[in-house]
């Protein structure tokens, strides 16, 4: 059955390492919903979580093949356990003056909040699951959006694991 | 016989002249740590970015080097020499065109899973990035076709890089390295210091079998009716060769070795099936089909072996015996997954099995089957068969050549009618199928391996894709013998253009091939021809009585098939026979 996973990735912080695993993810075929990469926990390492999609034959073959990568020291598959995920948007939606105060309304029931306004527009930023983003900006549609940038999620396993 | 080699191997005074902690350039870093890994041969070709390296390579005679006459040569004869020696094979070329050069070898070495260290020069740092003249990202680009690769920023980084770069290239499922090292990086210099450990945390490859696993597959033989053991080139690289001879004897199961597992196993044996797939034999493919138990031991159900896969082994339960978990269920899905090396699984394993006792009448019909079965060919007295070639080769030599073979029709034939009784005497590119191969490889194993006999079997086509390297092989007095089998045509394209796409020949025929006894003699190498069974007999006499190098070029029967075939799509027993 096709579906999303979470993948977490722990890599050397070298040169290219992003290269080699897009690159292998690219050449097997395997599909990148999202991919996010910064510092992890100890220095000299980062962590990457990739979103994909497929089946379990699929999500198989990619842990052992991020696994051959030289650079991959742990692949953990999030979405096999409760996890939280979450990604932040930036949405510039179109607004005048007279529409601020409904956005506004919009923006506050999702716990958002707006950061940037300018003359006919503002920015609104986002924090949550996938879920949570895609109807947020559903509702903010309507009004016109001229930009929309999506971090892509970053997760964890809840707990202590 | 014997090449023309001067011996050369470390002592234990070389050892610590090596090691001796010094400031030297990169360069010497570089020829100092190649030394310490125990290298005795490079293959290369200089330019602009490794001049410090050849500068450094004046003179020195701690070790080989080969000046190839193409970057493709180099790469291809450091490949035939690590698949005959079982040690990393080590190229050097220039940056750019250089380095480009060799992406066909380290894909071709990638696929077989042939440990190489390949280096690379590069444009000083400061230029990299900034499209220099002889700049290419050869790191970029051979990243999908490398088992890892450096791009080497510090001098002081060199000894640590190539001490890892041979033991990655060497351990768990073996394969090339590429180590590019920019002009600025050879020239600086640094205090050498020889780095003997290796730490690497993303690389712990399993060498260990799951001993639950160990006692299902145990079990499962013993409950087994229809046993057969499919075997790759993970049984020659684990050096398993005796290990499987004992288990096999144990146990009493057919087997079967897949190309790159040729010799992994004695020809001779009555259990011996032969090689499966797409050009394999009626026995094996037959078996595999019919089988209730597969047990597969270090190869990787390559489409050409398996047939159409959605009908490969219907009836088996499968067990899969890998040293790299990402082969296991990659293609086939997998009943007794056994991660580890072959030669340690089947040392294990041995203490735990016994003769599969419920499958007396399958052995029986087996080995009836392949007696039943041979390779057969229509021969001649006219027209020199290329079968008949092989047979010669094979009778005269008594099946102890080292073997080398291009891609095509004669891969094939050398593959079913050259008998193998040894681990490392058949070198053929299975995976990428890379003509061009099968001279330069034959000049590496030959270095690797000075006293034995080599043979390198190559088309009219390939032969014309490295021919150049007949230099080296006169200035050096490398003395393999080089086979042409000249059927004037591309064959193997010609075959499936005759049987699959309805006599259309499209761009087949080699006409305006050069004569091949006058290339030979323009090189300084004994060039010989045959046109008749009475002058093969001969003029391959003459060149195993050669001491040096000689070219006999074999003109064979045009249109003649490699069968059986499965063609693609068909599962593995519904094979062409060819006529009878």
């Amino acid at each position: 059955m096709m579906k999303n996973h979470a993948i977490s990735v722990l890599v050397n912080d070298q040169p290219g390492v992003l290269q080699r695993v897009a690159g292998l993810f690219g050449r097997r075929g395997f599909n990148i919903e999202s991919i996010t990469v910064g510092q992890s926990e100890e220095e000299g390492l980062s962590r990457m979580v990739i979103v994909t999609q497929g089946d379990d034959k699929t999500l198989e073959q990619i842990e052992k093949q991020l696994y051959k990568l030289i650079d991959v020291i742990k692949v953990v598959n999030l979405s096999s356990r409760p996890m939280v995920g979450r990604e932040l948007a930036l949405i510039k939606v179109k607004s005048e003056p007279s529409e601020r105060p409904e956005i506004m309304g919009v923006v506050e029931t999702f716990r958002a909040a707006v950061v940037d306004i300018g003359t006919s527009s503002m920015i609104v930023q986002v924090v949550g699951d996938t879920e949570k983003i895609d109807a947020m900006i559903e509702l903010l549609s309507p009004y016109g959006i001229k930009e929309l940038s999506r971090t892509g999620v970053t997760a964890m396993i809840r707990g202590n694991a | 016989m014997s090449a023309q080699i001067p011996e050369v191997r470390s002592t234990e005074q070389l050892r610590e002249k090596w090691m001796k902690p010094e400031v030297i350039s990169g360069s010497e870093i570089l020829l100092r740590s190649l030394l310490l890994e125990g290298v005795e041969c490079v293959f290369g070709y200089p330019g602009g970015a490794v001049l410090y390296i050849y500068d450094a390579l004046y003179g020195f005679t701690d070790f080989h080097h080969l000046l190839t006459r193409h970057e493709q040569g180099a790469i291809h004869a450091a490949d035939g020499y690590a698949r005959a020696s079982g040690k990393v094979g080590v190229c050097i070329a220039t940056s750019g065109p250089g380095a480009t050069n060799t992406v066909t070898g380290i894909a071709t070495a990638y696929m077989d899973s042939v440990p190489l260290v390949v280096i690379t020069g590069n444009v000083v740092s400061s230029l990299i990035g900034t499209d220099a003249f002889q700049e290419a990202d050869i790191t970029g680009i051979t990243m999908p076709i490398t088992k890892h690769s450096y791009l080497v920023r510090n001098v002081e980084d060199l000894p640590r890089v190539i001490h890892e770069a041979f033991h990655i290239a060497n351990t768990g499922r073996k394969g090339p390295v590429l180590i590019d090292i920019p002009k600025d990086v050879s020239a600086a210099k640094t205090m050498f210091e020889p780095v003997q450990n290796v730490h690497l945390r993303g690389y712990q490859p399993t060498v260990k079998p799951n001993r639950i696993q160990l006692d299902k597959l145990a079990a499962a033989i013993q409950e087994s009716e229809r046993p057969v053991i499919l075997a790759g080139g993970g049984v020659v690289y684990a050096g398993a060769h005796e290990a499987l001879l004992e288990f096999v004897n144990i146990t009493q199961i057919p087997i079967t070795t897949t190309l790159l597992g040729l010799g992994g196993f004695p020809s001779g044996h009555e259990l011996w099936m032969g090689m499966p797939g797409m050009h394999g034999t009626v026995t094996a493919n037959r078996s595999i089909q019919e089988a209730d138990l597969l047990i597969n031991l270090g190869a990787r159900f390559d489409d050409r072996v398996t047939g159409k896969l959605d009908g490969f082994a219907p009836l088996a339960k499968i067990a899969h015996i890998d040293i790299d978990p990402a082969e296991i269920g990659k293609n086939v899905n997998t009943d007794i997954p056994i991660v580890g090396d072959v030669k340690n699984v089947l040392e294990l394993l041995i203490p735990l099995v016994a003769r599969a006792g419920k499958a007396d009448a399958w052995r029986e019909k087996v080995v009836k089957s392949s007696q039943e079965n041979p390779f057969k060919y229509k021969d001649s007295d006219t027209v020199l068969k290329p079968q008949w070639v092989i047979e010669l080769l094979n009778e005269t030599t008594e099946g102890q050549a080292i073997v080398t073979t291009d891609v095509g029709q004669h891969q094939m034939w050398a593959a079913q009618y050259y008998k193998f009784n040894q681990p490392r005497s058949w070198i053929t590119s299975g995976g990428l199928g890379t003509m061009g191969f099968g001279f330069p490889s034959a000049i590496g194993a030959q270095m690797a391996d000075p006293d034995r006999l080599v043979i390198s079997i190559n088309g009219d086509g390939g032969m014309q894709m490295c021919a150049q390297e007949l230099a080296i092989c006169a200035i050096n007095n490398i003395p393999v013998k080089v086979v042409v089998i000249n059927n004037q045509v591309l064959g193997m394209v010609r075959q499936w253009q005759e049987l699959i796409y309805e006599n259309r020949y499209s761009f087949i025929d080699l006409a305006g091939s050069p004569d091949f006894v006058k290339l030979a003699e323009a090189y300084g190498v004994k060039g010989l021809r045959a046109t008749n069974k009475a002058e093969a007999r001969q003029a391959w006499q003459e060149a195993l009585d050669t001491p040096g190098p000689v070219l006999v070029e074999f003109v064979v029967e045009r249109g003649e098939n490699v069968y059986p075939m499965v063609t693609q799509g068909s599962t593995i027993d519904q094979m062409l026979l060819g006529e009878d």
